[in-house]
């Protein structure tokens, strides 16, 4: 049977959107899938070799659930209040400790070990005045071209 | 529960990490002999389904005791 290949395009760089791209990608992998990951514009940010600057907000997001239901009453403007952001950052990481979901920096680890690929794309790297040296290692700089030539054959492909 | 070569416990673990550390723990294995997997996350039991059709690596018993569920695999 011929390997089955999955094609991720990871574009948001928040806490919670991190997990979408390394979930799948390293769950693929564990199934026999051969797995590319692109990312590019937000999702750069999930290269960083420290992920802690990663952020989920409440601003522009109703369907974020608040301790003690507070999103269904809590005017849109008090989430974006200062230190708002940074509070509901922690109390999701230690939510999802608590309910024993893996860090962001574990499930790349994971899907690098499993040999998912992770291609940064040239083009916003360089828009944003990002250094390839503060991202993680193995790490291949490229274009979309280079990003069809795997996603052209591939069985699924993603855009998250 | 039939005997068993190696033993993973997956408690507390939320998915994907009970699929990732049996993925390894069954690459460190030769081929025939059973892995035994204990997890507390519910997804897990139709997750070890998933995993071993997709994977050939069968799942000879899955089953739920005192609060945890039980799978042995054997390595394809």
């Amino acid at each position: 049977m011929e390997q089955k290949k999955l094609a991720i395009i990871a574009t948001k760089g928040t806490l919670d959107w991190g997990y979408p791209p390394f979930i799948l990608g390293s769950t693929a992998a564990a199934l026999g899938y051969d797995v590319e990951i692109f990312f590019t514009f937000y999702g750069l940010q999930l290269l960083k070799k420290d992920l802690d600057h990663l952020r989920v907000t409440p601003l522009g997001n109703p369907g974020m659930p608040m301790p003690g239901g507070m999103e269904k009453w809590m005017p849109v403007l008090v989430t974006a209040l200062p230190g708002m952001e940074a509070m509901m950052t922690s109390m999701m990481k230690k939510q999802m400790a608590a309910k024993g979901v893996a860090s962001l920096t574990e499930l790349r680890e994971l899907s690098q070990e499993a040999e998912v690929r992770f291609i940064a794309c040239n083009m916003t790297v360089e828009l944003f005045d990002m250094e390839p040296s503060e991202f993680i290692d193995g790490i291949e700089l490229a274009g979309a071209a280079r990003f069809f030539e795997f996603a052209g054959d591939a069985d699924i492909c993603m855009y998250m | 529960m039939a005997d068993f070569d190696d033993e993973l416990d997956a408690s507390g673990l939320n998915c994907p990490l009970p699929i990732l550390r049996a993925k390894k723990a069954l690459a460190a294995l030769d081929s025939g002999k059973v892995l035994h997997i204990i997890a507390t996350d519910p997804g897990s039991v139709k997750d070890f389904e998933a995993f071993s059709k997709q994977t050939g690596n069968e799942l000879m018993e899955s089953k739920e005791e005192g609060g945890k569920f039980h799978f042995l695999i054997k390595k394809a």
